[in-house]
């Protein structure tokens, strides 16, 4: 077993991660008003009363808010709890109109939980490992500063303020970049299956606290440092590669880490100090007195039970499973939602079409979808219409080649004239001549001819020289222009040889 | 027609509804007497205009032959707590000076739903915090009262002393009050007014400036009790935009009046009977209980054995929640901005919340913040929440035996204007017998009772079962059939 360690003058040393994914709840509207959410609009135009504060505004639970913190609850097998209560974080910002945000402190909407990261030895990880989640709480997001609108003056942007967010608080489990990187990976995908939140990391729709320390391997934990609001994957991996070894030069110099809240910039990769501890706010918390404590029935728990997907981890297993995909493609078909769905409508358009069962063709729907097929966009670049990436004309290419009508590259060939014009894929392979000839009668003829013309080679293979029957396809292969059905042309040759 | 301004909600409305006079003519009287009252100080800006469209609608809806609201015809006066569409609100801060919403509170369009119509902005203390009318950025609000040969300013009481001086100066048949710890009942009693605060969540608190969130409720400050049960029915409602709002149907408390108290049990608990409590008060109390019986009910002793935590518990409750509540008054977005030179961010709060608020406001938030504080939070905010349950347990202890409780509604008569500024805490007393009905979050009413030797007016406080408004307002109603009160302030302004 592999693991991540930093080699330092006094020794090795690891790393202690933990993540506060912040990941904004897919909802029309905001957790505490009926304001929209919709990234992108112009300032201050998805504002509220509410979400302004204005004197005597008054918050109002958004049920969808809620049911989405559940579901996910849900989804990495946590403890939901039937009674939980919004708090004040009490500060003063520019961005933050109410002077407190709302949230969850005491009693969070969900408890305990966990998720699966898989083995995957390339990126360093060399077994399946089960990362611990402490909680999951709703909370307000703020509104936004902008700084560069005015020389002396700063502007502020509400449209996000009192978006729901939740934030998913992991146990102090993972030990390296490529463990936490996975874990956001993972972590995302369960989002978006659930339908939670859309995991756009760039619009800063999920965002990680990057919690981060070191020790020496079984010794106590090391004082960590907070990076927050870090927005991509590979951002966090840069976080916890710098702050570990940055940690580990403090304290082999003598040095002390100290407990702060620091800030990544990307430019440079580097982290830098944000507020000390010292400098920490305390942040008042008490019940907020506006709302009510939330009690969950049984029957808005079912609700929320029923409603969810069919998750990764189980999906993942039902492809190895019941449809014989390999490890690797079970895992690439079920990493995204977007790739599970084309595969799962593309499977059964398919199957319907060939007419066998799906199990019998997942494999090689597996094998267009993630192979075959991005490989032919990938080629025709800007030329490729994704509008005519049908799966009835996928399924009509991958029927005719189940049959033997057609060979892979001919496949591959009518694709490319389907991306292209959207023809039907039957009457390309017809019209371009894209058919491979199955006719024995028309082999047969053309292998006697081959056989006559190289009695010499034919002496040499029956004499033990086995590679030469790839000559024979190819020669065969060759008098055909390439359109004869390999499957017909090995049986006739093998026949003829002997 | 000066006699106009002597009725009261329901005369007014009756009298609009049959024809024997119109609302505009209403309207118009109460305009009048409000402008020239200002030496009250009890308005901070007046509306006639809107007195006077309202009484034109009820006017016109009587001519097509349409049925009029409850409040049809009734001008009132809305305490400056409440926002009003394009009008001034300002909770008597200087933070809030020439703030005009674009919404309309709850409370106050369901009245004006109702076809009541708004004479002014009532005066109060500033953000409902005080128990005089002495903090408001606006001056003092004087009580039309005066003790009998003197001319010493007196309190109207607070919060809501804006309203209790209009209503009891004849001013305005009716007003809204808000009430936190008392601030709808000590000023009533003060004046010599009835004003009832409901079950907690029975008004929504939407488009109220927010004090403390769990205590605000808002009700109303009339001359009698029918005219409460009035208005409060327009007032009251469930209301989905106030999260902490009953899920309850508003009862037809007009039509449900009734004075006969036979088979009900009132509890006398004897843990009002405080040290200092004036002499005439206890012995008002005493009557009380004679006209309770009188109207069939039995009298019984109960005990809230928790009564003397309750004002601690309120002082650290109320400031916690107010510290928060507050902390949106940061010339950011409205209001005042004080943007000293050169000044950032941190400035600019610090410069605008100085100059904005007043000391008594600065007092609680500096307590509100402390009590929350690390290391402060569970010593006094979890210890006062602890209490505030006791509190509530010990009402329903004695509601187990007893269906409503009398008690005095304040320690003392009004206090002349000036006399209690130096000492916070004998101020914070005044609310002594009024902030457990509000810790317990139950309906509670204050009904004059008599006047002392001074002639200043008394009340006497009835407290019911949650939801049991009704049960408050029949005893009331039992009590002002038996004081005969009619005392009115000898007009000096």
């Amino acid at each position: 077993m592999t693991s991540y360690r930093i080699q330092g003058a006094t020794g090795e040393w690891e790393v202690v991660i933990g993540l506060e994914v912040h990941a904004q709840v897919t909802s029309n509207a905001k957790l505490f008003s009926g304001a929209s959410t919709a990234f992108g609009a112009e300032p201050n135009t998805q504002v509220s009363l509410v979400d302004a504060a204005m004197p005597g505004m008054l918050p109002v639970p958004n049920r969808e808010c809620i049911r989405q913190a559940v579901r996910t609850g849900m989804a990495i097998d946590a403890e939901i709890n039937k009674y939980s209560r919004f708090d004040r974080k009490n500060y003063f910002y520019a961005d933050l109109p109410q002077g407190y945000q709302i949230s969850q402190l005491y009693h969070p909407i969900v408890g305990e939980g966990q998720l699966l990261i898989e083995a995957d030895e390339k990126a360093g990880i060399p077994e399946d490992k089960v990362i611990g989640i402490e909680r999951i709480h709703v909370e307000q997001d703020a509104g936004k500063l902008m700084h560069d609108q005015h020389p002396t003056m700063s502007y502020v942007d509400l449209n996000r303020s009192g978006v729901a967010l939740m934030e998913i608080v992991s146990k102090p489990d993972m030990r390296s970049p490529a463990e936490a990187g996975a874990y956001v990976r993972k972590l995302r995908a369960i989002l978006r299956y659930v339908g939670s939140c859309d995991g756009n990391m760039e619009e800063g729709s999920m965002r990680a606290d990057v919690n981060v320390s070191v020790r020496k391997p079984g010794e106590e934990f090391g004082t960590r440092t907070e990076t927050k609001n870090v927005n991509s994957v590979r951002f966090v991996m840069q976080v916890i590669e710098y702050e570990a070894n940055r940690q580990v030069d403090v304290l082999e110099n003598g040095g002390t880490v100290d407990q702060e809240t620091r800030l990544f910039d990307p430019n440079t990769g580097t982290t830098r100090t944000m507020r000390s501890k010292e400098d920490a706010h305390d942040y008042r918390y008490f019940p907020d007195p506006d709302l009510l404590p939330l009690e969950l029935e049984d029957s808005f728990l079912d609700e929320c039970r029923a409603s969810l997907p069919e998750l990764p981890d189980a999906k993942r297993a039902r492809y190895e499973n019941e449809l014989g995909l390999t490890p690797y493609n079970a895992r690439e078909l079920t990493a995204e939602v977007e790739t599970f769905a084309r595969f799962e409508t593309l499977l059964g358009v398919a199957a319907a079409k060939i007419g066998k069962p799906e199990a019998k063709v997942a494999t090689q729907v597996a094998n267009w979808a993630l192979s075959v097929a991005p490989g032919v966009v990938k080629s025709l670049g800007e030329e490729a219409d994704m509008a005519n990436a049908t799966a009835e004309a996928q399924a009509a290419i991958l029927a005719m080649q189940d049959k033997g009508e057609i060979s892979g590259g001919q496949a591959k060939e009518i694709y490319e004239i389907v991306l292209k014009t959207g023809r039907d894929p039957e009457e390309i392979a017809d019209s371009e001549g894209l058919k491979q000839v199955s006719d024995t009668g028309a082999i047969e003829t053309a292998i006697d001819e081959i056989l006559a013309n190289n009695e010499d080679k034919v002496e040499q293979y029956r004499g033990g020289k086995d590679k030469l029957f790839g000559f024979f396809v190819g020669q065969t292969m060759k008098a055909m222009q390439g359109k004869a059905n390999p499957a017909v042309v090995n049986q006739i040759l093998k026949d003829k040889l002997g | 027609m000066s006699e106009l301004t002597n009725l009261g909600v329901k005369a007014i409305r009756d009298g609009v509804a049959d024809g024997s006079f119109t609302a505009r003519e209403v309207a118009e009287a109460f305009n009048t007497a409000v402008a020239d009252a200002a030496d009250l100080n009890a308005f901070i800006v007046t509306t006639p205009d809107h007195a006077l469209a309202a009484a034109d609608a009820a006017d016109a809806q009587r001519a097509r032959g349409e049925d009029l609201g409850i409040m049809g015809g009734v001008p009132i006066g809305m305490k400056d707590l409440f926002a009003t569409k394009g009008v001034q609100t300002t909770a008597a801060s200087h933070i809030l000076e020439g703030f005009t919403p674009e919404y309309e509170s709850t409370v106050s369009q369901k009245l004006w739903d109702a076809g009541a119509g708004m004479l002014g902005k009532l005066n109060l203390d500033q953000f409902a915090m005080g128990s005089s009318n002495e903090t408001s950025y606006f001056g003092n609000v004087n009580s039309p009262w005066r003790k009998e040969g003197s001319n010493a300013a007196m309190s109207p009481g607070g919060s809501s002393g804006g309203s209790s001086s209009a209503v009891a100066a004849r001013i305005a048949p009716a007003a809204t009050g808000t009430d936190t710890g008392g601030s709808i009942r000590q000023p009533a009693a003060f004046t010599g007014i009835c004003g009832i605060k409901p079950t907690y969540g029975r008004c929504s608190r939407w488009g109220v400036v927010a004090f403390a969130s769990s205590l605000d409720q808002a009700g109303p400050m009339a001359r009698s009790v029918e005219d409460c049960a009035i208005m409060l029915e327009a007032m009251a409602g469930f209301d989905p935009k106030d999260a902490t709002s009953l899920q309850m149907d508003v009862p037809t408390w007009e039509a449900g009046l009734d004075a006969d108290l036979k088979g009900k049990k009132i509890g006398i608990p004897k843990e009002y009977r405080m040290d200092g409590t004036d002499e005439e008060i206890l012995k008002s109390w005493e009557q009380g209980k004679e006209w309770l019986r009188d109207a069939g009910a039995t009298i019984v002793d109960v005990s809230l054995p928790h009564t003397k935590y309750a004002l601690p518990a309120y002082y650290i409750v109320a400031p916690a929640e107010a510290s928060s509540n507050l902390a949106r008054y940061d010339g950011v977005r409205y209001g005042l901005r004080d943007l000293p030179d050169g000044a950032g961010l941190q400035d600019m709060y610090a410069a605008t919340r100085a100059a904005g608020f007043g000391d008594e406001v600065k007092r609680r938030i500096l307590i509100g913040t402390y009590v929350l504080s690390a290391g402060f939070y569970d010593a006094y905010y979890t210890q006062a929440q602890k209490i505030r349950t006791l509190v509530s347990q010990d009402f329903e202890q004695a509601f187990a035996q007893c269906d409503a409780i009398l008690a005095p509604t304040t320690p003392t008569a009004s206090f002349p204007l000036g006399s209690l500024n130096e000492d916070p805490l004998t101020m914070y007393l005044n609310d002594v017998f009024a902030v457990p009905a509000s810790l317990a979050g139950l309906p509670a009413m204050s009904v004059p009772a008599t006047v002392n030797a001074d002639g200043l007016p008394l009340g006497l406080q009835i407290v019911g079962k949650p939801f049991d408004e009704q049960g408050v307002l029949n005893a009331g109603l039992a009590m002002q059939q038996r004081s005969g009160f009619d005392a009115q302030p000898e007009k000096w302004w």
